[in-house]
């Protein structure tokens, strides 16, 4: 009883939603009572005259950096992959592990907007639609290094078949070719995802906007919603079939990254755990990427009834889960290295532990494995300083994942006469910063002119959208 | 010539405009609710409810009929798998000539001895399609059974219905409706615990 009573809406913090009391569901939507409110809320940081000064010199640092990526790819096109610092044996570097990055990044936004939404997950109303730009952009990053790594970029479209005048066609056995496929499936589905959840939000802005310009930019891509159920029905039909289908989407893409490695006969690479394994980093990297940008966005835009602190308690958590997946993954390869009886196997395990890479192994094993288990403590997943710390080293950590399954095998294979050493060139190191630049070019962009939270999810899932909810109690409570 | 058309346009907007519709305005779903129950034990048909969020309970409280868009999905999926199973096995299995827009003829590669009709390989790629064809169907269809996108609707016009996607809550009656009588359905819309009724223009 005492218990109960201390965790009594009365002396309770009244921005801490993370309490649970039994009984009851806590609230998702934090001091908003009204619809109104909620309306408000969202469209004020898109409807501003002036952003804040923060996101001012945020844009401009990341619009150097695309310059910067525009300076590197424009070099590397003009002068031949010779720039990077790839040799033979390692043909592949930081490219393919910038690649690998960005693509796992991407995959936490269709996680949160199709996996919570089948199962029932409403906290993800919340976070849904910026997690889903975030995949977008992530995506279009990750495309950018294939792209310019096949070298003549000019012959980039024999990629896809394309009916051409030397009867030449892809080669469909090949797991790159399957890569094609499912990383612009993965980009296509996720972007229309995206504008199908976006679509009534942008009416809303229409229907709010004072100017001319923005009435008919807003309208223009609102396609003339106006909220009637007859559409409401057959949309909702259409956002659960689209949730259904991205949510094997998402598994498969990562899957299909990791057959390029797992089809190889390379040792360290030659492994059946690749495709659960890929994916389980992908949700970690890609939920340490949401808090991120999270934490900053809620600070920045005046969000943070919206994106509460429950919302980010449970990002943790997923981060924690996925980190413990990771951790059991590592331990598993090397397991299964000494089961195999395999020497070359057994050798590529511990030469990623102690030989010339052992750096980039270890940074790996302390930022994945180690770092995420200080989310057991409540204490550091509701602190916002640590979990932004803690989500940056998190994506350090994946970073270097990538790196170390991906040099360390390709440096040390079979035969130690043809082994090497890849050191990265000022290219290399600029590309990857300036795809950086990439991502947050297009992300502040989308923070400042669209929807950055699903407004009609979230007025559906408060306590007033229940046609049975009297309207005296309990408001900003889900149901 | 020219003075009869200005005439015309004088006589044209000097006597009332048709009317589109009715709407009225309801402040919680609620309230709504109730007042779909009505309109559709009435009779009418051609009518609806606009809110700024999918109201649950609301498809039944107006008798909507469940769409059959999954079911299209489900065929546009299989043609995805059918297509890529058919791109596949034509550029990598077979050589002969087609034509596709121009001129097309196979290539039977032999690679890593796999056989020439080598299914699990072609797996990923016939899932990828499938899912491709059918969200894009599934989305493009939704717009088509939905009538969108339309550049101008006659309700987007009227300022008390801007707030229907934000937080007010709307029947709409239309006037091409056989029941619709404007005094009488006026009324009736009264009736329901409407806080305002609207003639919207066309």
């Amino acid at each position: 009883m005492s218990t109960l009573s201390a965790h009594s809406s009365l002396d309770r913090d009244p921005d801490d939603n993370t309490v649970e009391i039994p009984g009851t569901r806590a609230p998702l939507v934090l001091h908003l009572e009204t619809f109104a409110e909620v309306t408000s809320t969202v469209c004020r940081v898109a409807e501003a005259r002036r952003a804040p000064m923060a996101w001012y010199v945020a844009f401009a640092l990341s619009l150097s950096l695309l310059g910067f990526l525009g300076f590197c790819v424009t070099y590397l096109i003009f002068t031949g992959v010779g720039v990077w610092g790839l040799n033979n044996p390692v043909m592949w570097a930081f490219d393919i592990t910038n690649f690998v990055f960005w693509v796992g990044i991407g995959h936490a936004g269709t996680l949160i907007s199709a996996i919570l939404f089948l199962f029932r997950q409403k906290w993800r109303t919340g976070i849904n639609r910026f997690a889903e730009a975030m995949t977008i952009f992530a995506v279009i990053c990750a495309g950018l290094f294939p792209g310019v790594h096949v070298g003549r970029v000019w012959f980039a479209y024999w990629l896809f078949p394309i009916p051409n005048q030397m009867d030449m066609w892809p080669q469909f056995r090949s797991p790159l070719l399957w890569d094609v496929f499912a990383v612009s499936t993965y980009f296509t589905v996720s972007l229309v995802f995206w504008y199908v959840g976006m679509v009534p939000d942008l009416a809303t802005l229409r229907d709010r906007a004072k100017g001319k310009i923005q009435q008919i930019g807003y309208g223009l891509f609102a396609l003339g919603w106006r909220g009637s159920n007859r559409h409401w029905h057959r949309y909702e039909r259409a956002y659960l079939i689209l949730a259904a289908l991205s949510t094997p989407l998402v598994l498969s893409v990562h899957s299909v990254v990791s057959f390029d490695f797992a089809t190889s006969q390379l040792p360290g690479w030659h492994t059946t755990i690749f495709p659960p394994y890929f994916v389980a980093g992908a949700i970690f990297s890609g939920f340490a990427m949401v808090l991120t940008l999270a934490v900053p966005a809620r600070e920045l835009f005046g969000l943070k009834d919206l994106i509460t602190l429950r919302h980010l308690d449970n990002m943790n958590k997923v981060i924690l889960a996925t980190g413990c997946m990771v951790g059991y993954a590592y331990s598993m390869e090397f397991f299964v290295a000494w089961y195999s009886g395999a020497p070359f196997e057994k050798f590529a395990f511990v030469n990623r532990a102690f030989g010339q890479y052992w750096w980039a192994y270890w940074i790996m094993v302390s930022c994945n494995v180690i770092t995420p288990q200080l989310f057991w403590f409540k204490s550091i997943r509701t602190s916002i300083p640590l979990m932004f710390i803690l989500s940056i080293i998190v994506n350090i950590g994946m970073w270097f994942e990538r790196f170390v399954i991906i040099v360390s095998s390709l440096a040390n294979d079979f035969l130690p006469s043809s082994w090497d050493q890849f050191t990265p060139t000022w290219v290399d190191i600029g590309t990857m910063f300036g795809a950086f630049g990439l991502f947050f070019t297009l992300f502040l962009l989308f923070c400042r002119f669209l929807p950055m939270i699903a407004m009609a999810e979230v007025k559906a899932v408060m306590p007033a959208a229940d046609p049975h909810h009297k309207q005296s109690h309990d408001h900003g409570r889900a149901h | 010539m020219s003075t009869a058309t200005h005439a015309d346009s004088q006589a044209a907007s000097s006597a009332p405009r048709p009317v589109y519709g009715l709407i009225a305005e309801f402040e919680n779903p609620g309230d709504l609710m109730h007042a779909a129950e009505k309109v559709r034990d009435a009779g009418f048909t051609w009518w609806d409810c606009c809110t700024p969020f999918p109201v649950h309970g609301l498809d039944k409280a107006m008798g909507v009929k469940r769409t059959i868009l999954p079911v299209l999905v489900f065929f546009a999926g299989a043609s995805g798998t059918a297509a890529a199973f058919a791109l596949q096995t034509f550029t990598n299995s077979f050589s002969f000539s087609t034509w596709a827009v121009v001129k097309v003829t196979g290539y039977p590669y032999l690679i890593s001895g796999k056989p020439m009709m080598s299914l699990p390989a072609f797996i990923p790629v016939m899932f990828e399609l499938t899912i491709l064809f059918s969200a894009l169907s599934c989305v493009g269809l939704m717009f088509l059974f939905n009538g969108l996108p339309r550049l101008f609707h006659p309700l987007l016009q009227n300022n008390r219905f801007r707030r229907a996607t934000n937080d007010r809550f709307f029947v709409v009656i239309e006037a091409r409706d056989p029941k619709f009588l404007r005094g009488k359905t006026e009324a009736f819309l009264r009736t329901l615990g409407a806080t305002a009724v609207e003639a919207v223009e066309d």
